[in-house]
């Protein structure tokens, strides 16, 4: 048990035991690295803050076998819905996994974890970050708070892993104000009794959740996470996620008598990629690095990625005694080469989709299904919107 | 000026610690704080998605 003023060393600490950091500190004990996550919540994984739809395609990337203790429902497909009722399937026989399944994140986040302490990362729970410590203005650590005793924990190298609402990251200077035109705030109910096909997870597009879109993640036959997020921009007070939310749920007979056993508020950054993600002694991961897909809000699977990288890299660097700036460059270099061009792509294109009317919604979602989505690509969605509706192909291509 | 906060709605989900341009507002054990950084721009109002921010009185 720490004690007041005792002083821990480490190679590797990292701030947050969200996905990101303990796979961070999982690749990061396997290299050889010793290896501390300190995690402020009481639980790993508790409360859940998450729709819990996942995409499951990157499983072997990250030499996971065994999702049973996860994994709630396996889904067959997405459907997306345009305000006026068009909807489009996407099977996930073709999708090659994309869609996935339904989680249980807390015993995702808690298997995560498992995962870094069988590689020797060590584990501090309600432990909080209260500050940076830097020497020459180059961060050597952190000092913490556990059950009201204060202690600091040396490293080589910092890993920021305290997701949207990261203060490592403003600590550490390399902090970007997100636009409010970039965060959606949501809100979901995880309801049960209700009727639904429970083998696909659907969205709904439009001006019911303005700037974002509403969704339904089912857990099984009777129970499903419903929820939406609407971009911040579009708000002025008189109307809450929340709001929004309950009159979706009005007006879907199905969801109606639905009764909620659960509650979540959160907010989540559909931002670009940073311009930058480490500083002199510190790195960034997962939600605090904004590595969310911009055009679905998911940030664990870009998280798990960089999170492999970063605790790759950060064994390395503490090997080659170099956690300098200059030095943890590479590091951007690493995970900008695996996934900058998609959350820049995907960025672009949300940008345009955020502008798009509920008409325009209709057009594209009724030409979208009239296609034969075992071959759907950026050619084919464009052929089936030309063929129906050769004058909004301009805007199409513009947004694509 | 800074806003009011209704502590009975705050789910403590973090969107308004994150969304804040000024890094005014930080997660306590049991509650929340809005320190003197606090520039009184509302973004807080608009973004919490239980509408526990309002105001402020004066």
């Amino acid at each position: 048990m720490v004690k007041q003023g005792d002083i821990l060393e480490y190679d590797v600490l990292v701030i947050g035991g969200g996905p990101a950091g303990s796979t961070a500190a999982r690749y990061a004990a396997k290299n050889g690295a010793k290896t501390l996550v300190i995690e402020k919540r009481q639980e790993i994984g508790s409360p859940v803050r998450c729709g819990e739809g996942m995409s499951l395609a990157w499983l072997d990337e990250l030499d996971i076998k065994d999702t049973t203790k996860w994994v709630s429902r396996y889904m067959s497909g997405a459907r997306i819905y345009s305000p006026g009722g068009y909807m489009v399937e996407i099977n996930e026989e073709y999708a090659g996994n994309e869609v996935g399944g339904v989680i249980e994140r807390d015993a995702f986040d808690r298997d995560m974890a498992r995962l870094a302490a069988e590689e020797g990362a060590h584990f501090m729970v309600k432990t909080s970050a209260v500050e940076l410590l830097k020497e020459d203005g180059k961060v050597v650590g952190a000092k913490a708070t556990h059950l009201g005793k204060e202690f600091e924990i040396h490293a080589k190298l910092v890993i920021g892993a305290d997701g949207f609402e990261s203060q490592v990251g403003r600590w550490a200077g390399i902090y970007e104000a997100i636009k409010p035109k970039d965060i959606m705030t949501c809100f979901q109910y995880r309801l049960t009794n209700i009727d639904i096909d429970a083998d696909f997870v659907n969205f709904f597009m439009g001006s019911g959740a303005p700037g974002g879109y509403a969704w339904i993640f089912p857990k099984d036959e009777k129970t499903a996470n419903v929820g939406l997020g609407v971009q911040l921009s579009r708000l002025d007070g008189s109307k809450t996620p929340k709001d929004y939310l309950d009159d979706f749920i009005d007006s879907h007979p199905g969801l109606k008598k639905g009764k909620p056993i659960d509650m979540v508020a959160g907010a989540v950054s559909v931002t670009h990629p940073p311009e930058r993600s480490v500083a002199d002694g510190i790195i960034l991961v997962g939600d605090a690095s904004r590595v969310v897909d911009p055009i679905t809000g998911g940030g664990i699977v870009s998280g798990l990625k960089q999170g492999k990288i970063a605790g790759e890299f950060a064994a390395e660097a503490v090997a080659e005694g170099r956690t300098d700036a200059e030095y943890l460059k590479r590091y951007e270099t690493l995970w900008r080469d695996k996934l900058e061009n998609k959350l820049w792509r995907n960025y672009m294109a949300k940008e345009k989709a955020m502008e798009l009317s509920d008409k325009m919604f209709d057009k594209i979602i009724d030409a979208l299904s009239e296609l034969d989505l075992k071959k759907v690509n950026v050619e084919t969605v464009l052929e089936g919107v030309r063929k129906k509706y050769p004058g909004i192909m301009e805007e199409i291509e513009k947004m694509l | 000026m800074k806003p009011e906060l209704n502590l009975d709605k705050c789910m403590r989900c973090g969107a308004c610690v994150g969304s804040c341009p000024a890094n005014a507002i930080f997660l306590k054990e049991y509650t929340l704080e809005v320190n003197d950084d606090c520039t009184g721009c509302g973004l807080c109002i608009n973004v919490c998605p239980m509408g526990a921010f309002s105001k402020g009185g004066k």
